[in-house]
């Protein structure tokens, strides 16, 4: 059982939380999640280490309520406990490399949140940091301060133009690279539709360009291959080879066809809950 | 007088046709009267043939002159001696080429149903015996064990049973492996599972889920935090696939994600928030147990016909008999000597139907195996929804990658001798970690004897 130390509610439904799990804080690196089970009847889902703090032991997840794992997450308050939660998995970005270079880390919605532990490690391994953030509306911005502390420069565009900046975190890119701006690594995460046309756009410029493979997993440790995806031709589990992979590699129409597989399922479960925005 | 009977007392079972429809067990145990009527089968042979079937030495003969004289407990206790997991052994094991191979009955008629005997003498002492085992005086020493399946389980028992304080590491949220993610619950249940590791808890082992040992720890880490040995029992879990086109597409499973969904994840009971698809029309890819209990349980899920896809014939299933004849009953359809060749999707990415090849057996190669030869244009097309590849696994690559110094073969393999011993010093490995996919009984033997070599490493510091 792990404990809930802290709780709070970056927008309407994006909560961010920090957990009493020191096994997972001590190696905890960016780019690795964890495998969480709300309470005993749960699934298990991957979150992203959004923060982590050896010394107290600590390791801190940020999620959206987008379904019912996530909705009875959303539900659990400072002093409760969570079932489960295992980790680090994954393989850790590899920052050193990027010391002195220019660093592109582009975040879309929720994915700002996975973006901005990577964009910390390698800001701190003393890249120069780039992020554009996209979101919808003003409302789901999140992470703003955190984004901002980390980077030489921030960009936050919304799709309806809310924030006083409309467009596409695509948009952003291309002005960059059309200004000369020359990065020696893009990393996008996001919505796999976003990631795909981030990499359309730096495939002609050949920049190198990394992307956070969100797939479906049920153990995180390679035991299952549900997570699987082709990359370069070959197939690749995300939990274990990734969630990293070079994204002008990666087939993203067949993982945006996987990740509906259990799309009715997921309504009908979020239905018995009484959930209004399935 | 012993029982001169020819064939062993039948074990009841549910129904096929009402089974098929459950995830209760099949088997229903024998009954105080069965299973005294089968003891009195066994001649009590001085030089205890069946004994060396037994890869954990259960003393045999023994426990079933025990039942015979309706000393139920005392049997649990000669079990118990040797055997961290008579429940699940007395379930699982194949019997057929281990004890009951040996057995003298067996030369001339069915063997003695050792299997049966010990399952329901492990069976009945679960009900009956409420005292708890004792943890014995701690000699200091500490040893963690990675992975709480049946290697680990049974290396980490006989430690604490010789006074080793043990850790074992366990990467899922319960303890078992295979026991729990693997093996369906019809054929053992999950519940016996729990108890029979309960008993490890009583010897004073600790059991430390949600471990990833190379990514929460490293093995280097385990011996910093005081641990003197560190045994590995993390099995073969990674799941081979064919490289087929069309294996990527919404539908096709890993076995080990098929059955690690209903049986960690019970996606079986209803309203489960576990989800798993419920397919019309199923194809398991391979012929071995782990085939026979997707197809099983995919039946079980509703589906109406369930095809086993094997390249060879029959006669070469790697299935025990008795799987096979379980599936038979039960309506799962073979189709031997087929050889899948692609997976073909419709126009929303889901499975649609599966391309076979037909295959026939060529000559005995070296190894005396007749191999699958493909007849040319003989190709044929099933209609299918839904694909489970069980074609076997590999040793999960975590710990060696984590751990550069242990030395690993071609297959992944972690290299250890018969007692355990690895190429890293006071690391110790067995299971299907060290020989591949194999069987449970074969992997609680190997954590045996690494926990013998174990001791005499801590003792003398002899490596």
């Amino acid at each position: 059982m792990y404990k809930i130390l802290e709780k709070e509610r970056l927008s309407e439904q994006v909560v961010r939380m920090k957990i009493d799990a020191p096994n997972v804080a001590k190696k905890a690196l960016a780019g690795q999640f964890i495998i969480l089970r709300v309470d005993e009847k749960g699934e298990r889902i991957p979150l992203t280490v959004a923060d982590y703090d050896r010394e107290k032991g600590i390791t801190t997840i940020i999620f959206q309520e987008v379904g019912y794992t996530t909705i009875q997450l959303g539900k659990k308050e400072v002093g409760e406990y969570i079932e489960d939660f295992v980790g680090p998995l994954g393989i850790a970005s590899h920052v050193n490399e990027y010391k002195g270079k220019n660093v592109c880390v582009i975040g879309g919605g929720l994915g700002c949140a996975i973006a901005y532990p990577q964009a910390k490690a390698f800001y701190e391994a003393g890249a120069n940091v780039d992020i554009i953030a996209g979101f919808r509306n003003k409302e789901l911005i999140i992470l703003e301060k955190e984004m901002n502390a980390c980077s030489n420069k921030l960009t936050i565009v919304t799709d309806d133009g809310s924030n006083g900046n409309k467009g596409l975190v695509t948009d952003v890119l291309n002005n960059e690279i059309n200004n000369d701006t020359k990065y020696d690594l893009v990393i996008a995460i996001g919505p796999l539709i976003m990631m795909k046309f981030v990499c359309l756009a730096t495939k002609p410029y050949n920049i190198k360009t990394i992307v956070s493979m969100n797939s479906t997993m049920v153990d995180g440790t390679g035991m299952c291959g549900c997570c699987r995806l082709t990359v370069d031709g070959k197939t690749k589990f995300a939990c274990v080879d990734g969630p990293d992979f070079d994204g002008h590699l990666v087939d993203f129409d067949e993982s945006i066809r996987k990740a509906a597989m259990y799309h009715e399922h997921e309504r009908s479960q979020c239905n018995l809950e009484g959930f209004k925005n399935a | 007088m012993p029982n001169m009977s020819k064939v062993k007392v039948p074990m009841p079972e549910q129904d096929p046709n009402i089974r098929n429809k459950n995830f209760l067990e099949v088997s229903l145990g024998y009954t105080e009267e069965n299973a005294l009527e089968e003891a009195e089968r066994c001649l009590n042979c001085k030089h205890k043939p069946c004994m060396k079937g037994c890869p954990v030495n259960v003393q045999i003969p023994e426990f079933i002159t025990a039942i015979k004289q309706g000393e139920f407990k005392k049997a649990n206790n000669i079990i118990k001696e040797t055997s961290s997991l008579p429940a699940v052994c007395g379930r699982v094991c194949p019997q057929e080429s281990q004890c009951e191979k040996f057995c003298v009955r067996g030369i001339k008629t069915e063997p003695v149903g050792i299997g049966r005997l010990e399952r329901f003498v492990a069976d009945w002492a679960m009900k009956n015996i409420d005292e708890k085992s004792i943890k014995p005086v701690s000699n200091g020493h500490k040893v963690a064990v990675v992975g709480a399946g049946p290697a680990g389980l049974t290396c980490a028992g006989d430690l604490a049973r010789m006074g080793y304080e043990v850790t074992i590491f366990e990467a899922f949220h319960v303890a078992g492996g295979v026991l729990m993610y693997g093996i369906p619950e019809f054929r053992l249940p999950k519940e016996i599972v729990q108890k029979e590791i309960s008993t490890l808890n009583d010897l004073g082992v600790k059991i430390i889920t949600n471990f990833v040992v190379g990514k929460s720890e490293t093995i280097d880490d385990l011996f910093l935090d005081g641990f003197e040995a560190v045994f590995i029992g993390s099995g073969a879990g990674l799941p081979k696939f064919m490289n087929l086109p069309g294996e990527n597409l919404n539908g096709v499973y890993s076995a080990n994600e098929y059955l690690t969904r209903i049986n960690l994840m019970k996606a079986y009971e209803d309203n489960a928030v576990t989800p798993i698809y419920k397919a019309k029309n199923v194809a398991v890819f391979g012929g071995g147990n782990v085939a026979m209990d997707a197809a099983r349980s995919a039946k079980r899920m509703g589906a109406e016909n369930v095809y086993i896809v094997y390249r060879r014939s029959e006669n070469e299933l790697p299935a025990r008999a008795e799987e096979v004849h379980h599936a038979k009953e039960e309506g799962i359809i073979f189709k031997v000597l087929s050889n899948p060749n692609e997976i073909i999707g419709d126009e929303n990415f889901w499975v649609k139907a599966i391309k076979c090849d037909t295959m026939e057996l060529g000559a005995p190669d070296e190894s005396g195996r007749r191999s699958p030869v493909k007849i040319e244009n003989n190709e044929f097309i099933l209609d299918v929804d839904c694909v489970i590849v069980s074609i076997g696994t590999s040793p999960n690559p975590i710990i060696p990658s984590s751990t550069p110094d242990l030395a690993t073969n071609r297959w992944g393999c972690v290299i250890a001798n018969e007692e355990g011993v690895t190429e890293k010093d006071g690391v110790f490995a067995g299971g299907d970690v060290v020989t591949g996919a194999a069987t449970v009984i074969l992997a609680m033997g190997a954590g045996k004897n690494a926990a013998i070599a174990i001791d005499k490493y801590i003792k003398t510091k002899i490596y």
